[in-house]
């Protein structure tokens, strides 16, 4: 299949190129830029006029709840959703039951990932056995079956000494590891500790649970010279403490979750169980310098945080409700009105979603480059619609942004060359 | 939806009673005048008034309680309602059965207000987005959210001994940070004009941020304590102590509990009142709470008298038809 994309506005961050052309693709690759490759004739046009064409994204944290929890989502579900939102490459975390913690674990992911072929699904492996936070997992046998990264799935070890091992470990294999920045007894509330707690009566999270965490892991990896990726930070303060061992050489990255570029504690009003998430939602002052740490490069990717539910699991008084958003249908959008809000260029968006992952992956996916794979996605930036549930492709609903006036639409995704996702009545609004 | 208009009807009355915070004066007004006109049942040789006659109300306890509940009862059988109480956190909860399956079921039973008291804080404001529309609900406290009949009788008992708010200074003193009725109160005295409004706690008690409730803090009740016109105590829960917010009862009482010496700082005439159940030697020396300041069994009893007003102001409410204007 021979595909040529015409007339589209190129950005493809990680070549710093933002320019009217046209993509090439033959063999799931990229096989010219600008002007075909001698003798191409393409099988396919997709006519990309008015429309933005940039590399499929990759999206760092995305619970797709297989196995394990099919009753909230399913690989193949997901990984729908993921084509349609223009997301190419998911990074999973290890907090499935069972735990990816053994190569048959990641071996089922694949095997339905590819029977759905709509993403690639990429697993991080766990830090611990179980994720207890006791015994080490088998990293090396989980890097040879195909993890991309050890992490800790959210469940923080509170164990100095087992963390400091793992690190260790994880560095022998050249394992990148993905921490959760959080103290789990500081952070045994459900709210931001602020105002806002104070006068819903929500037990509250200090900021020190996650600056703390932050402050100790950044303190244990000093001389270690392993590459740890911090996930989904929430504070002022850690983005400065990033900064800062940026700036002293270590080998560390970091993430934010898009509803953080987005909501703040005052969203929780009328106890909206839709805005309950772990790490919670801070001040607006840390909303902003998140945004900061996403301009001046600190951080380096948009993650959606990806956790679908069912809905019963939102239906009850707020601190009974599970945390998480279904993230995967708004993170572009969302994303885009970030350079609406002027908070961000364009092409600095569309590289902590596309390039910026990549890196912190290893992985030399999230670029436009005769020769790369032929991820790709095709969007409209001036198409509006609103977030309802009739048009989410997601299983999970639990979104707050439902009824919110979003703009930018996804109309194709190609993953390794083939069409994957392809909007239908595209001219209906 | 913003939570504070949540519990009011489109002209601005009350159809549920969720939380203090965000009402009107008014409304207080409202409430308090007519717990006055109904405290005089009780001293009737038929302690009954026919106002909801025929309505069934249902208690629904999903947290242990006995004073609330009981109060909640007699003042719903005061005003000739059907009640029927639930002790939810022993039975279907147990079972696994759903909150929202627990409302359906019960809302079957044709039933006219739910008054729900439970661990989590919104629960209440949670159940009055999910019920029928003719179904009043009442909040008996909601984890650390609010307690606002607790708090109408509090500002009920605290008017009927000093009838001027906008002179008043009131100091609340003891585990800030849990109390549901600390909110509600302070919610309450602030709409009704109250100048100074204390809280007094070590600092693991205190709530982050809580003077922007419009409260002073003192870490000192010696200095905390002078001068004030009412001292509401709080409860202190033993659990407390396991969670290293406090090294003992013992210690706690000798810094904060409420004795003579202390409750000689404040005015001469100062009002005692504890929501109850006391913990003496805990919070408060048994010769303050049962010393001639002490209203705290008054408390009890002007309870009753603020929840027939709460009901019945809340089921009129409902009676009516909805496309009313005024």
């Amino acid at each position: 299949m021979r595909t040529a994309i015409c007339g589209g506005r190129l950005i493809d961050p990680a070549h710093r190129i933002d320019t009217l052309s046209d993509v090439f693709i033959a063999e799931g690759q990229i096989v010219g830029i600008g002007r075909p490759p001698e003798g191409f004739v393409a099988d396919r046009m997709i006519d990309a006029r008015r429309r933005i064409v940039c590399p499929g994204l990759i999206d760092l944290c995305a619970r797709l709840r297989e196995p394990g929890h099919e009753h909230k989502a399913t690989i193949a579900s997901e990984t729908r959703a993921a084509a349609a939102a223009g997301i190419t490459t998911l990074v999973c975390p290890p907090d499935t039951d069972p735990v990816i913690d053994e190569p048959a674990v990641v071996e089922l992911i694949r095997r339905r990932a590819k029977a759905t072929g709509k993403a690639r699904v990429l697993a991080l492996g766990a830090l611990t056995h179980h994720l207890g936070g006791e015994r080490l997992a088998e990293m090396a046998a989980l890097k040879e079956a195909g993890c991309v990264g050890i992490s800790d799935g959210g469940y923080p070890v509170s164990n100095t000494l087992v963390l400091r091992r793992a690190l260790e470990y994880a560095a022998t294999f050249d394992l990148t590891v993905f921490l959760t920045p959080l103290d789990g007894q500081l952070a045994s509330g459900i709210a931001h500790e602020g105002p806002i707690a104070t006068r819903m009566g929500l037990p509250g999270i200090p900021a020190a649970a996650e600056t703390g965490a932050l402050a100790r892991d950044l303190e244990l990896i000093r001389d270690m010279g392993v590459r740890v990726h911090f996930g989904r930070l929430t504070c002022a303060r850690s983005v400065e403490l990033i900064a800062r061992a940026q700036a002293d050489g270590l080998a560390v990255t970091a993430d934010v979750a898009i509803h953080q570029l987005h909501l703040t504690e005052l969203d929780l009003a009328g106890f909206d169980s839709r805005c309950h998430v772990r790490p919670p939602l801070r001040r607006a002052q840390d909303r902003d310098a998140l945004r900061a740490g996403l301009v001046s490069g600190v951080i380096t990717a948009i993650c959606s945080d990806h956790q679908p539910h069912e809905p019963d699991a939102k239906q009850a008084p707020f601190g009974d409700t599970e945390p998480g958003i279904s993230a995967l249908d708004t993170l572009l959008a969302l994303s885009l009105r970030l350079a609406d809000d002027d908070a961000l260029p364009l092409p600095v968006v569309l590289e902590r979603l596309t390039c910026g992952p990549a890196r912190i992956l290893g992985l030399d996916y999230g670029q436009l480059q005769t020769g790369a794979v032929a991820d790709l996605c095709v969007f409209d930036p001036a198409l509006a619609w609103q977030a309802t549930p009739s048009m989410w492709h997601s299983h999970g609903q639990n979104s707050p942004f439902l009824g919110w006036e979003l703009q930018g639409q996804v109309t194709h995704t190609l993953l390794a060359g083939q069409v994957v996702y392809e909007r239908e009545g595209r001219q209906s609004f | 939806m913003s939570n504070t208009h949540f519990q009011l009807d489109r002209q601005g009355r009350l159809l549920h009673f969720l939380t203090i915070e965000g009402l009107k004066r008014h409304h207080l007004i409202e409430i308090l005048d007519t717990a006055e006109s109904l405290r005089g049942v009780a001293e009737r040789r038929v302690k009954k008034l026919p106002t909801l006659h025929g309505k069934t109300v249902v208690n629904l306890f999903f947290e242990a309680s006995t004073r609330t509940r009981t109060t909640f009862e007699l003042a719903a059988k005061r005003l000739s309602a059907d009640v029927l109480t639930l002790n939810i956190a022993t039975s279907s909860a147990v079972k696994g059965e759903s909150l929202l399956d627990t409302l359906r079921n019960i809302e079957a039973m044709q039933c006219d207000m739910f008054v729900v008291r439970h661990e989590q804080s919104g629960a209440a404001e949670f159940i009055a987005r999910h019920v029928k529309p003719h179904i009043a609900v009442l909040n008996a406290g909601d984890g650390r959210h609010a307690h606002p009949t607790q708090a109408m009788l509090d500002v009920f008992t605290i008017r009927r001994h000093k009838p001027a708010f906008e002179a008043l200074q009131v100091a609340i003193v003891g585990d800030i940070l849990h109390s549901r009725v600390a909110r509600s109160l302070i919610h309450a005295l602030g709409i009704l004009g109250t100048p100074d409004i204390r809280v007094i706690a070590p600092r693991t008690l205190l709530p982050v941020d809580v003077e922007k409730l419009g409260v002073r803090v003192f870490d000192n009740p010696t200095i905390g304590l002078r001068g004030v016109d009412v001292i509401v105590m709080l409860r202190l829960q033993k659990e407390r102590m396991a969670g290293a917010l406090l090294p003992s009862e013992r210690e706690f009482f000798q810094c904060y509990g409420l004795t003579e010496e202390r409750l000689a700082l404040a005015k001469p005439d100062a009002i005692v009142m504890h929501p109850g159940p006391i913990n003496r030697g805990v919070e408060i020396d048994s010769r303050v709470a049962d010393g001639p300041r002490s209203v705290i069994l008054e408390q009890v009893t002007n309870g009753i008298a603020a929840r027939m007003a709460i009901m019945s102001i809340t089921l009129g409410n409902h009676a009516r038809p909805t496309g009313e204007q005024i």
